[in-house]
């Protein structure tokens, strides 16, 4: 290492030479920050999404390096979030990779102090033969007046309002084919 | 939401976020928006930094209130007073923009000889039953149409109102040309008049008194407000659950409805009600609904009796002789029941409408919980991605329904309270529930996460935006998308063949997704395209609502988002940058109705179709081209001229006259009074919360009579002035959200960075409250109600100031909501639990914004004793199934020889749906322990002696 680099590596000859005499930016800069490069510099791909959280819909472009998202940016192109996010919409990589993630099936059987493990086929099956019964046992054809009701009351359901509109129609859609009408979301709440 | 589609014909909010920046005034009352849609404040931001006056009405001081040029605190459950007083002033003062609500409102309308107001009948409006406590509302007609009643008040066997909800996407149904009309407003039975004489009491000395707001603050509000409004100024009222989550909610809406429409501000930019939606797509659940009461596009669930046909069900949304773009009401249906069975829906069958299933009363999520408790109705629920042992009214009620459940599939993200309530619950602390006794199997699923799927949220400005999958889903993580989609694939195999017709509707449905990738997931985009809608006979996507068709030619999953897929191109896709376009960026996603961005954006023209100021300029008539024009679609049609004047005996579109604005409502106008839509009253009154320290100052009345209760030992509502026992709860509670938090905390509790960002649950009291109370800073404390016992740290601040309310003071405790025990990195109380369910009548959400309570020093009580507590708080305060129950106030002063049980019995108060006075004997005379016995959660009722525990003394002064 010459004089030259040395004096140069040296951050107060930089703040006062080069052009951030408030020692904020390029003039501390380390060695070590200054061979990092941005986790969405180095994405595969950038998925442009939108945050989960609450109804601003702020933009967000979600960074991707080999099958993992590794980073949630605000997206600057959006017309009303302008590349912004709260801490909420900033923290939402953690909603994917987080720890707390659940990623295996678990089953609490009748009486049980325990979860146990079910594999996802078993699970559909058995939800769907309750399902079946569930809405025969509640079937209901006529009120007394004999006013149709082609309904079952055995079965309800909750949805969360970060359902996309799609997963909704198909929920209402089968519901209703089902006869099952005891179908709230979160909006009533 | 039903108090923005009574008022204006669409329950969204009326503009965009970057339009805040165009007003002159921005009120915002019942949001705490800095803190709950922070990134959208920037726009209010941006707009005081150009000199626009920012008021926030709040009971809190808050992230919102430390930036607004003028903070007001008020005393929450009381903004009907604040608003009326502020109408009262535009109407006495005739400060109105009186061209504007002459041309574009119904101000000039006269209503029928019949009606009677809040001033005739104290604090009441004519109709009213007290046997099933609801409105006959055949009395609140337009004069000439007193024949036109709300049918499901008509049949008036019960308080409910299916229909309430439904006014999403356009206003009730009227008779156009019976209409009469009065000029000079000068006839008493103008609704102009009609308001003056409802709103004379609404006086700066009535908030005063009953708000807390000194008179000199009133003044500045009210003066802010009138006067940034007009030809040259408007003003825009943002307003979020503060407002909804009321038993009164939907009325205060239509309060502030009314002043924007007396002030012009309505259609014209930088003015609106900006309606913010609480989470990522709660617009979107409600326009594609799963709610009991909806059909995609604010279509009403068929019920019963008054739908017995297709024909049957088409009249009722048409309306005889009725204005507007539900005149097509036939194409929208129709389409629908294309896309949902497809070729099997055919004309000869009436497109399978008599197999679709029928409502006929209440079956919203409290009444479901309700059932649930009782047992033997409900035995299987779905969970998606909502946890209501955290997040819904009365925690307590929510997780012993679940106890009683023969199954239930719960899918999120984390193992949520609602998944794990059997083994760690607060009721299995108390004894109430035990694991080995607790039969719920439940089921597991993960689900994928926002970026594991594609899809649309539609956001708080009616906005869809299209998310672009990112990665695929670890593990068993499944979509929505896939569950249903194999759900009913599997359940349509099983009972493939099957000659049963209830199982007709199931294997006629429009099933076929294709699948792809090695989780078999279905498109969305596929989905997407079939909720756009196609013409059937050439297969090509349908360019908006305006092509749907009453053949059966056309298919539509959701008329409203007809265009969303228009020229085959995904138009909620569309990302142009912000930067490259003009403000309302119509290239970005793409908005309901036919990417509009601006509501009722005709109004923005005065009648000859000119603006009415060039600074507020908007969207007008160019002659030469013959077409509105402007910076926003249109939302109107294209072509019609403003010197259009429908034909005699034109109905639906055709009926629309070029000055008819709000062209989703019967009559083309903005509705200052609702003679339909709303089911408590066709003008907004002051009543008390269900629970209340304070007697109603404005009339006798003292709650809501038409609001809805749960009569459930579970469920107690406190005693309120008039009746004893109030001072036991002297404190007045309130919830609300934290930026770093989500809903019931299952997005958020779990995260590592959030959960040292809001590390625990706290409680905010004054410091006069605090030295009362003996509560110290950072210390432990417990608030209680007769629900439950929720206990938090302390944070005392100058942020919630008493207010001095009638002569004494008032002290309000302010929570945050997000906490539960089961799961997460920081863990807490659940302080919905406190929460008691009564509904407003018209959309039946809960009042989370107002209730009374006890708060005392130190850590709760463990155990059993939790419940010792509750009891001896009952007991002392007179809480029974019959406090805070009586509809009629007066009846309850003068009852000629009916018991106060008698009287809260009346109507559908029973434990959930459909409850017959029998059923409620049956109920309520079984004998129990005050606390339920444990291992037997689902038990119901409560001794009878403490029903009655001060049947004669049970009024204040006895
Ligand atoms: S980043 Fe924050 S403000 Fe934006 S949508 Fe998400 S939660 Fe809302």
């Amino acid at each position: 290492m010459g004089v030259r680099t040395f004096i140069e590596g040296w951050p107060v000859y930089r703040q006062l030479t080069g052009d951030d005499p408030l020692g904020r930016g390029a003039a501390a800069q380390s060695k070590k920050s200054k061979s990092l490069t941005p986790r969405t510099a180095e994405a595969d791909s950038v998925a442009k999404s939108i945050c989960p959280y609450c109804a601003v819909g702020c933009g967000q472009r979600v960074y991707v390096k080999d099958g993992r998202v590794t980073q949630i940016e605000g997206d600057p192109d959006s017309p009303h979030s302008r590349g912004r996010l709260c801490p909420k919409g900033s923290a939402s990589e953690q909603l994917v990779n987080g720890p707390q993630r659940m990623t295996q099936v678990k089953y609490r059987a009748p009486y049980a102090t325990e979860w146990s493990d079910l594999d996802l086929e078993t699970a559909m099956e058995m939800i769907v033969d309750r399902t079946i019964e569930a809405r025969r046992r509640g079937w209901q054809d006529a009120d007394d007046q004999g006013n149709k009701l082609n309904r079952t009351m055995g079965i309800a359901s909750l949805g969360g309002a970060t359902l996309d509109n799609e997963e909704n129609y198909l929920i209402k859609k089968l519901f209703t084919a089902m006869g099952a009408i005891q179908v709230e979301n979160q909006a009533r709440i | 939401m039903p108090g923005l589609g009574a008022s204006f014909g669409r329950g969204g909010a009326t503009s965009d976020l970057q339009d805040l920046g165009n007003a002159d005034v921005i009120v915002i009352q019942g949001s705490n928006m800095a803190e709950c849609h922070p990134v959208g404040f920037q726009w209010v931001m941006e707009a005081k930094a150009r000199g626009t006056k920012v008021i926030h009405i709040d009971p809190r001081f808050t992230r919102t209130s430390a930036l607004a040029d003028t903070y007001v605190p008020i005393r929450t459950g009381t903004d009907i007073v604040l608003l009326g007083a502020i109408i009262n002033r535009v109407l006495t003062q005739e400060r109105d923009f009186r061209e504007y609500v002459l041309a574009y409102t119904n101000a000039s309308w006269l209503v029928s000889e019949d009606f009677q107001g809040t001033e005739d009948l104290d604090g009441l409006f004519s109709g009213f039953d007290s046997e099933t406590r609801s409105y006959d509302t055949k009395s609140w007609q337009y004069a000439g149409a007193e024949h036109h009643g709300d049918e499901q008040e008509e049949t008036a066997d019960s308080q409910e109102s299916e229909s309430g909800h439904s006014l999403g996407a356009g206003g009730a149904a009227v008779d156009h040309e019976s209409i009469q009309r009065d000029d000079t407003l000068q006839d008493p039975r103008t609704v102009w008049q009609v308001m003056k004489r409802h709103f004379a009491r609404y006086t700066p000395e009535m908030v005063q008194e009953v708000c807390g707001i000194p008179t000199d603050l009133f003044d500045e509000i009210a003066e802010a407000w009138i006067s940034n409004s007009g030809r040259e100024k408007t003003g825009v009222l943002v307003y979020s659950v503060g407002w909804t989550q009321r038993g009164t909610g939907v009325q205060y809406i239509r309060a502030g409805a009314i002043l924007q429409l007396l002030l012009g501000n309505m259609g014209r930019p930088g003015g609106g009600v900006m309606a913010l939606r609480g989470h990522a797509s709660i617009q979107g659940s409600t326009d594609i609904p799963t709610l009991y009461n909806l059909l995609p596009g604010y279509l009403q669930m068929p019920h019963a009796e008054r739908h017995r046909s297709l024909a049957e069900y088409i009249d009722s949304i048409k309306g005889a002789n009725q204005k507007g773009f539900w005149g097509n009401a036939d194409a929208y249906t129709i389409s629908l029941l294309k896309a949902y069975f497809g070729d099997a829906a055919t004309a000869e069958n009436d497109y399978l409408f008599d197999a679709m299933p029928k409502i006929n009363g209440d079956h919203g999520t409290y009444g479901q919980v309700m059932d649930m408790i009782e047992g033997g109705k409900i035995f299987g629920y779905f969970l998606l991605g909502q946890n209501p042992a955290v997040g819904s009214a009365n925690g307590r009620a929510q997780r012993l329904g679940m106890a009683n459940l023969d199954w239930m599939v719960v899918r999120d993200l984390v193992m949520i309270e609602s998944a794990t309530f059997w083994k760690d619950a607060p009721e299995v602390e108390t004894g109430e529930i035990v694991p080995e006794e607790c039969r719920t199997e439940v089921f597991f699923l993960p689900a994928a996460s926002h970026v594991e799927k594609e899809g649309t949220f539609t956001q708080t400005q009616r906005l869809l935006q299209w998310r672009e999958k990112a990665v695929e889903a670890p593990g068993d993580c499944t979509s929505e998308l896939w569950f249903f989609y194999h759900l009913g694939r599997r359940m349509r195999e099983k009972l493939a063949g099957s000659t049963d017709p209830r199982d007709r509707l199931l294997l006629d449905v429009a099933w076929d997704y294709p699948v792809h990738g090695e989780k078999q997931e279905p498109s969305s985009e596929d989905v997407l395209r079939e909720i756009n809608g196609y013409d059937r006979s050439t297969g090509d996507l349908l360019p908006g609502y305006t092509a749907l068709k009453a053949d059966g030619s056309t298919s539509s999953g959701c008329w409203i988002y007809s265009g969303v897929y228009a020229d085959d191109v995904n138009q909620a896709a569309r990302r142009k940058p912000g930067r490259e376009q003009s403000l309302h960026a119509h290239e970005w996603g793409w908005a309901w109705p036919m990417n509009r961005r601006v509501l009722y954006n005709r109004a923005s023209a005065d009648p000859d179709g000119k603006p009415w100021s060039e600074r507020k300029a908007l969207v007008w008539w160019d002659e030469a081209q013959g077409r509105w024009v402007g910076d926003d679609i249109p939302d109107f049609e294209a072509t019609k001229a403003p010197s259009y004047r429908p034909p005699k005996g034109a109905t639906g579109v055709e009926a629309i006259a070029g000055d008819d604005p709000f062209i989703m409502q019967s009559d083309g106008k903005g509705w200052l009074y609702a003679p339909k839509g709303v089911v408590d009253g066709p003008l907004p009154a002051h009543y008390e919360p269900a629970e209340s320290p304070f007697r109603n100052t404005v009339y006798t009345q003292q709650q809501n009579p038409a609001r809805e209760l749960y009569t459930n030992h579970l469920n107690e509502v406190h005693p309120s002035p008039p009746e004893r026992g109030s001072d036991v709860f002297p404190f007045v509670w309130v919830t609300s959200r934290l930026t770093e938090h989500h809903t019931a905390g299952g997005m958020s509790r779990y995260l590592p960075y959030l959960a040292e960002l809001q590390p625990a649950l706290f409680m905010e009291v004054s410091p006069e409250l605090a030295a009362q109370q003996g509560l110290e800073h950072l210390g432990w404390a417990h608030v209680i109600t007769a629900r439950a016992v929720v206990e938090a740290r302390v944070m005392v601040t100058d942020r919630l100031a008493p207010l001095r309310i009638q002569d004494r003071v008032v002290h309000q405790i302010w929570m945050p909501y997000h906490w539960g025990g089961g799961g997460g990195l920081t863990t807490g109380d659940v302080v919905n639990d406190l929460a008691h369910l009564t509904l407003d009548p018209n959309v039946h959400i809960q009042e989370f914004k107002a209730g009374t309570c006890d708060v005392q020093p130190g850590r709760r009580p463990r155990g059993g004793e939790v419940l010792d507590l509750i009891d001896a708080y009952r007991v002392r305060g007179a809480v029974t199934m019959s406090s805070g129950a009586v509809a009629v106030t007066a009846e309850l002063l003068d009852p000629q020889g009916k018991s106060r049980v008698e009287q809260a019995m009346a109507g559908a108060t029973g434990t959930g749906t459909g409850h017959s006075a029998a059923e409620m004997e049956k109920v309520l005379s079984v004998r129990h322990d005050v606390r339920s016995r444990p291992g037997q959660p689902q038990q119901n009722g409560v001794d009878p002696a403490v029903l009655d525990a001060h049947p004669d003394t049970s009024l204040e002064g006895n």
